[in-house]
């Protein structure tokens, strides 16, 4: 059985004038211990897919139907006290800004006691024996001086290792990484992701990672959905998607990246820009800028269904296979 | 082309300092040190001693970690910024000792790109309104009709529908707002271009956009650019030679097919090594121990030493300095001039 089910998720965005829709109908499983990436264009709904899980969507976002099965409850319908024995506890969060979780006028070992004292009943002793194990678990050198420090005094890359160390507090069976490492350089970008996968695996979390990057989703995940203009448009295998993609966009993005066109050449662009919420198109919300589109992915909003190695909504996509797109003019 | 590369660099750069002042207040460079008051005037070594040439017609990409001094480089050599020491030359002449009137023919010819396309365009101006002025200015002699024609001419080379002209900067989309950001560089017909992280804030998508204009811009116009980037994919892409820069000092420079085929620096293998690739299927790269330091102490000896697995006494007290290699590319390494490294 999977440890978190989310079925039908419709996020909705209740705005002055009218009301958009931010997540379309999401369905998504995660088994106990796997990994799974989200990856997408900015805009397309992979914050608010991960914050809805949390509970954290803020006004005027409100979770518009569907369900989110954590170990047999349902997220969706628990009350904020509930709630607060699930997030730090049992699924944690990491945030791309490491001070979304650390509060700057508290020393780094205050709020590590104060995340344990919070869900746990242990003296302040144990509490920081607890804390300096951690932090010796991510690799944070003389831990013990640590604690005494302020988030301010420690580099970035320093930050995000005590958040992951924080995050891993309470054993959590789930943790929603939001792109963890975008701030960050690549040498230490390449440290955490590493220390993230070991600590995964020898724990037996479960991962969700977001991230814009396809080359971190290949080293870390087992699985990746795709999402466009708040749905899934592809998910499966990481391998599987990598290697041989079969939505357009997918292809797209994979064909964008510089390392898959010659030094020097043109490099394969997608035309024109994911659209605003307020402005998705009928049918398929990616036939403007497609390659591939015929009239009816004007009118037909495609759903997913099995096809190569994965599960892809493009109506077009047996034809796909073996033709060569057309021209796309965008303003 | 070919001939131009045997020229004169467009643009050399020969031992450039730059230092900032750390403690602003007199009161703030007073300090107590063991039991004394002293007064002490910190400094941060942004650049140090950088010496680069940059050829007509090529991109120069300069690369490494936040904080290594890129932009500072990219500031120096737009004369936003004065050098502590050292020169900067272009097409033959000394700009850095200019005066403001003085650059003033320079600032046409050399025009900068920034990571944030809100810094090049001013927020109350219509699209049409920015891209009027530069024309004008640099075309006085056009007519009315003429400048449209131009503004017109050069939304459309950037894939900004004319139509558009009329709207705000804040109505366009981020990868719109750079490519009119370049639109606005392109309208004065400039030579080289300043280009600092152009594209990191943008959507891979949305980056190769912005890249291909940059690539068509420069085969058409023979422009030649500084491209700053820490995005090692789009340097491989883009760069004709790379610049590895580390606390403000140059590690390896080398034409880029070189850099990727064999790094020798033990930083650019780092580098390089921490880039996650598609086919990927566990993070594997070369670790690279303790934190980076600050450019506020500089190290004495190998300013990489601290992190390097390669260091040995001579590291911690010699500066190592960019030697060639046979194979045309320059490197700063005591354990590559020892071979210590085994090659890859
Ligand atoms: N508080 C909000 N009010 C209105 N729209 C929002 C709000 N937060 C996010 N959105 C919109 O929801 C969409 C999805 O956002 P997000 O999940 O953050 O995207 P990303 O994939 O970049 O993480 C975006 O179009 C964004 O503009
Ligand atoms: N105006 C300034 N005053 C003081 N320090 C500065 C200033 N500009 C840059 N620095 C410092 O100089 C160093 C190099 O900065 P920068 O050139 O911006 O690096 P990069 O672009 O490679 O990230 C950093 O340590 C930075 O904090
Ligand atoms: S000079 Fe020494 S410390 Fe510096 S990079 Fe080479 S081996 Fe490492
Ligand atoms: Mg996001
Ligand atoms: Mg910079």
């Amino acid at each position: 059985m999977s440890l978190l089910s989310v079925q039908g998720l419709t996020v909705k965005f209740a705005m002055r004038n009218n009301t958009v829709t931010a997540l379309n109908d999401i369905s998504f499983d995660i088994g106990q211990g796997e990994r799974v990436g989200i990856v997408g264009e900015s805009g397309a709904g992979k914050s608010i897919t991960g914050f809805s899980i949390l509970n954290l969507l803020s006004r005027p976002g409100y979770i518009a139907g569907g369900s989110i099965m954590f170990d047999g409850q349902d997220l969706t319908k628990l009350s904020d006290k509930q709630f607060r024995t699930i997030r730090g506890n049992r699924i944690a969060m990491i945030f791309q800004d490491p001070m979304v979780t650390l509060n700057p006028v508290l020393t780094i070992g205050q709020q590590m006691v104060e995340q344990l004292q919070a869900h746990r009943r242990v003296s302040r002793k144990d509490a920081e024996i607890i804390a300096v194990a951690k932090l010796r678990e991510v690799y944070i050198p003389a831990p013990e001086e640590r604690l005494k420090q302020y988030p301010h005094e420690l580099s970035g890359g320093m930050r995000q290792r005590i958040v992951i160390a924080i995050a891993l507090l309470l054993d959590p069976q789930l943790i929603i990484a939001d792109e963890p490492t975008t701030a960050l350089d690549v040498t230490i970008q390449a440290d955490i992701m590493e220390l993230l996968l070991e600590l995964c695996e020898s724990n037996n979390v479960s991962l969700i990672l977001i991230t814009h990057d396809l080359g971190v989703v290949s080293q870390m995940t087992q699985r990746m959905l795709v999402m466009y203009a708040g749905r899934i448009i592809e998910t499966g295998g990481t391998r599987e998607i990598i290697n041989d993609p079969q939505h357009p966009y997918t292809q797209g993005l994979i064909n964008a990246l510089p390392q898959q066109t010659l030094p020097g050449e043109k490099l394969r662009q997608i035309p024109g820009n994911m659209p605003a919420l307020s402005a998705i198109p009928p049918g398929c919300p990616f036939h403007p800028r497609c390659g591939y589109a015929v009239p009816t992915c004007r009118t037909v909003r495609p759903e997913l269904r099995r096809h190569g190695g994965s599960d892809v909504a493009c109506i077009e996509v047996e034809r796909l296979h073996g033709t060569t797109p057309h021209k796309v003019d965008y303003a | 082309m070919k001939n131009e590369m045997t020229q004169t660099p467009l643009l050399q750069i020969d031992a450039l300092e730059k230092r900032f002042a750390l403690d602003h207040g007199f009161l703030e460079t007073v300090k107590l040190r063991k039991g004394r008051i002293r007064r002490e005037k910190r400094e941060v070594h942004a650049v140090n001693g950088l010496t680069l040439d940059i050829k007509r017609g090529e991109a120069l990409c300069i690369v490494g970690e936040s904080g290594c001094g890129k932009s500072t480089v990219a500031r120096l050599v737009a004369g936003l910024l004065n050098p502590s020491n050292g020169s900067i030359t272009y097409d033959g002449k000394r700009i850095d000792t200019l005066t403001r009137r003085e650059m003033l023919p320079y600032r046409r010819k050399m025009q900068m790109i920034f990571q944030n396309p809100y810094a090049s365009l001013n927020p109350r101006m219509t699209i049409e309104q920015a891209l009027t002025e530069p024309v004008k200015h640099h075309h006085p002699d056009l007519s009315a009709q003429g400048v449209r024609d131009k503004v017109v001419e050069v939304m459309r080379s950037v894939g900004v529908d004319p139509a558009w002209a009329p709207r705000y900067p804040h109505e366009f989309s981020g990868g719109q707002r750079q490519r009119i950001a370049i639109a606005r560089a392109l309208t004065v017909d400039p030579e080289f271009i300043i280009a600092d992280e152009p594209i990191s804030a943008l959507d891979v998508s949305i980056q190769a956009q912005v890249l291909n204009l940059m690539l068509e811009a420069q085969v058409e116009r023979g422009l030649t650019y500084l491209f700053i980037t820490h995005d090692l994919s789009v340097v491989q892409h883009f760069g004709t030679r790379v610049a590895v820069l580390y606390l403000g000092t140059l590690c390896e420079l080398s034409d880029t097919a070189t850099l990727f085929a064999n790094p020798k620096h033990p930083y650019t293998r780092a580098l390089l090594s921490a880039v996650p690739k598609l086919d990927d299927q566990a993070p594997n790269h070369i670790r690279l121990r303790g934190e980076i330091p600050t450019p506020i102490d500089m190290p004495q000896g190998c300013p990489f030493r601290s992190r390097c697995t390669y260091a040995n006494d001579r590291c911690a007290v010699e500066r190592p300095v960019p030697a060639p290699q046979p194979d045309g590319s320059l490197v700063a390494c005591h354990a590559v001039e020892e071979d210590r490294i085994e090659t890859v």
